[in-house]
């Protein structure tokens, strides 16, 4: 399929999250393709803005960073890419944040202090968000008002129980967060 | 959801003993070629007769490319090649005319109401 090259266009969406909440279950689940990886060069000590990738006497660690694809119409691409969410990574976070439609954060209710970093950057770079709240095997439901409180969020910000190994719960918890920022334009 | 036709496994370039420098040619990425990963590529049209032989590398990437659009970080995902090293690859192809190159929606388009209902469309289509 040749697709002509003015009429296609992209759109991105961040999937953020502390370490093992499972971002990378949540993007396998709902991406066409297999989950791919970029590979980043980011600096250990991320001093400043300056541009340190090409100083050897630097340490750098490489970060993979997974992402996905959804093709929406043929007209629309949609990549979904999973966001390290510690501040050294802030980087690649103002690279990532720019024209992205938002970000859907996703919560483990067992470890929300977790969280707070992440929701510090995605409103640092403001991008209009929803929460997923994860639920795991095993683990107690979490009433979702609760986790609106423990996190301090606005009214308006969607909080949706999101099991990321569902493919059509993973979908909701999207569709929740493009609802939202529809109703950001009335 | 996987597809398979996708999957490449014949493009696998990474060796630890080609260091990245040789791929691109020494060449550093021109400051004002900022590839975004959204950006999406494609190969012009009657690229058949090419004006120069390229790299491996880059004929890896016009492969990929050929016939459809594919972001720069898909590109990069695909290739195993970091993402630095595809941009530069991707500014020479550009340079030469090999590619065309689609820069992704810019931020306003979150306020764009059409574009957002075409994403909710989309996004309940699939899970429909």
């Amino acid at each position: 399929m040749y697709l002509d090259a003015d009429d296609v266009r992209s759109v991105k969406v961040l999937v953020v999250g502390p370490f093992g909440v499972g971002k990378t279950t949540y993007i396998g689940n709902i991406s066409e393709i297999e989950p791919l990886q970029t590979e980043e060069e980011i600096t250990e000590a991320s001093v400043g803005y300056d541009d340190l990738s090409r100083t050897p006497d630097k340490t750098t660690t490489t970060v993979a960073m997974d992402f996905g694809r959804l093709t929406l119409s043929d007209e629309l691409v949609l990549y979904v890419f999973g966001t390290p969410g510690q501040e050294r990574f802030k980087e690649m976070w103002e690279e990532l944040s720019r024209g992205a439609l938002g970000a859907l954060l996703i919560v483990d209710p067992q470890r929300l202090d977790e969280s707070f970093p992440v929701l510090d950057l995605v409103e640092r770079f403001g991008l209009t968000y929803a929460v997923g709240v994860n639920h795991f095997e095993g683990a107690t439901t979490y009433p979702l008002d609760e986790v609106r409180e423990a996190l301090n969020l606005h009214p308006d910000t969607p909080v949706v129980a999101c099991d990321v190994r569902d493919q059509k719960s993973a979908l909701q918890a999207l569709i929740a967060l493009v609802q939202h920022l529809m109703s950001l334009l009335d | 959801m996987s597809d398979a036709h996708d999957h490449d496994p014949e493009v696998e370039l990474t060796s630890a003993l080609v260091p990245f420098f040789v791929i691109t040619n020494g060449r550093a990425l021109p400051p004002d070629q900022q590839y975004e990963r959204t950006a999406l590529v494609t190969a012009h049209q009657d690229t058949a007769a090419m004006a120069r032989t390229l790299a491996p590398e880059e004929q890896a990437i016009m492969d990929l490319v050929a016939n459809r659009m594919l972001a720069v970080a898909e590109i990069a995902g695909r290739t195993h090649l970091p993402l630095g090293i595809v941009r530069i690859l991707l500014s020479q192809l550009e340079e030469s005319g090999l590619v065309l190159v689609r820069k992704p929606a810019p931020r306003a388009d979150s306020k764009d109401r059409e574009l957002l209902s075409a994403v909710l469309e989309g996004l309940k289509n699939i899970g429909a």
